[in-house]
């Protein structure tokens, strides 16, 4: 495979010469993005299968076998269907807004590692950037809620800024954690600190487990999935933020939140269940390819997204604010002089 | 200590777990969707459905106009016009029911003095413009005409608790 990739790379610098540096950048960017993009699309049947199967009932079962070619009719019949802008709203921003959500949720993967070596931008301060795109993805819906000029929309763009920007904090406090465990901000490193020998043991869960529990709901709060999908609410505030959203743009909101929802797994897994590395360092785990391993534990976390939703009704507004301000805050920041005390000590063993 | 425990409790997401485990166990359960154009539900013979206008084995029409049911109706779906016929019997010249607002209620039925105007098992019926719905005495007869099999059947099995 690497000799492979090696006599491929030699050919294009021959063929194109300067022009091959990027060509082969987009070359690896479109190896990401489509099966993100195809990810997405049976997440999305994933989540009425199983969904479906937690209230017994199959799920989608018609189109294709075992409703298997569901997302290819979905994404027809969005494509299909006519783009509605409202007289009232700001029509730039009304379509910047969706591609604004997803973009960002598309461009955190660059720093995401998916073997060891099999990275798009092995850049060393990749925590920050994530956490710096994470974010951005609010604005996409906060436009959207706003240039929509409708009150539901309006309410759901408030509701989602307020919600994400409280739980960043408690997700920013907990990869502080992480941080300090790899001493090192570059996922690819991070992952290689939980390689030391436990196997399964060695990954940072263990020691970080609080932190886990906190992340990976401040993860749920941040993609807007339930219990924390208060920015939607489709029973008090219709669909909140893309009310006015039809056809492709409604899809693209729908894809930049599944996307979303992979990503939050897929770091997850990084920082938490480390990665590519295999549960048991022995000889048929080990010999598994890496990318295996991670995408097993991809879609672990978001079974876990899915079965959330089947079990959780929605929190109230007020009980998502004390969530976020008076219990992980104030948690993470325990465990951050915890784990911080706890290395000075023999007792660190990750 | 009671409100040590519960923040406990509340800590460490016990409440959720249960739950999680209980939505958990539902996902390996076996599903109970009755997946309808393929399967069907069982019906009991006193189903209410598409209404017919039967006939007695000689072949003469049982509706003998007396507008029971036009006058139980609580939709005002039916409407009867009588005329003597040549013979002299009392026969309807005009008996429709407005499907469209018919409740199914089974009120025409159980008036009926001789079992003219039923109501069918038939429920997988459509219209595909106004009026479509709209049945007249020969498409009541039809309906009775086809499915007079099993209406007999139904009407014995019913008949001792009548």
């Amino acid at each position: 495979m690497m000799e492979l990739l090696h006599t491929l790379q030699l050919a294009g610098q021959d063929l194109l010469g300067p022009a091959w540096l990027p060509t082969w950048t987009a070359i690896k960017i479109l190896a990401i993005v489509l099966p993100i993009m195809g990810g997405v699309a049976y997440l999305t049947l994933a989540e009425r299968k199983i969904l479906g199967f937690m209230q017994i009932r199959p799920g989608p079962n018609r189109v294709g076998y075992w409703g298997l070619l569901q997302p290819v009719a979905d994404g027809i019949k969005l494509l299909m269907k006519e783009v509605i802008i409202p007289t009232g709203s700001n029509k730039f921003l009304f379509i910047a807004a969706p591609v604004l959500a997803l973009v960002p949720a598309l461009a955190a993967w660059a720093v995401v590692p998916f073997d060891d070596g099999m990275i798009l931008a092995n850049v060393n301060a990749g925590l920050l950037y994530l956490l710096a795109m994470t974010s951005l993805g609010v604005y996409g819906i906060i436009i959207a809620g706003w240039a929509s000029n409708t009150k539901y929309a309006f309410l759901g763009a408030l509701r989602s800024a307020a919600q994400i920007v409280s739980y960043e904090l408690a997700m920013g406090f907990a990869l502080v954690c992480v941080l300090l465990a790899a001493q090192s901000m570059n996922l690819g490193d991070i992952v290689r600190g939980q390689h030391n020998g436990y196997g399964l043991l060695g990954w940072y869960w263990i020691p970080l487990f609080p932190m886990f529990v906190v992340y990976f709901i401040a993860g749920v709060a941040e993609t807007n999935r339930a219990p924390f999908d208060l920015a939607e609410g489709e029973s008090e505030i219709v669909a909140g933020f893309h009310v006015e959203y039809s056809g492709m743009g409604f899809a693209i909101f729908f894809l930049a939140e599944y996307a979303n929802m992979i990503l939050i797994a897929a770091l997850a897994s990084v920082m938490f269940l480390g990665g590519w590395l295999p549960p048991l360092d022995i000889a048929p785990f080990n010999q598994i390819p890496g990318l295996f391993w991670m995408l097993g534990k991809m879609s672990f976390m978001l079974f876990l997204f899915l079965w959330f939703r089947a079990t959780f009704p929605r929190y109230r507004y007020d009980q998502l604010m004390r969530l976020g301000w008076k219990v992980f805050i104030p948690l993470t920041l325990v465990w951050v002089v915890v784990v911080a005390a706890w290395m000075q000590t023999p007792y660190w063993l990750w | 200590m009671n409100k040590l425990t519960n923040f406990f409790k509340s800590f460490l997401l016990l409440e959720l777990l249960k739950g999680m485990a209980l939505t958990g166990r539902y996902f390996f359960a076996r599903h109970i969707t009755v997946e309808y154009p393929d399967e069907k539900t069982p019906q009991s013979f006193r189903f209410r459905g598409l209404h017919a206008q039967r006939r007695y084995p000689n072949g003469e029409e049982r509706c003998i106009g007396c507008k029971l049911c036009e006058a139980v109706c609580p939709a005002l779906a039916i409407k009867i016009e009588v005329a003597e016929r040549a013979d002299g019997s009392r026969r309807t010249t005009q008996y429709d029911i407005d499907l469209t607002k018919c409740i199914f209620c089974g009120f025409c039925e159980e008036s009926c003095p001789v079992d003219a105007i039923v109501e069918t098992r038939v429920y997988e019926y459509h219209g595909e413009k106004r009026g479509d719905l709209y049945y007249t005495k020969e498409m009541l007869l039809a309906v009775g005409d086809k499915h007079e099999a099993q209406i007999a059947k139904d009407r014995a099995a019913d008949a001792k608790y009548r």
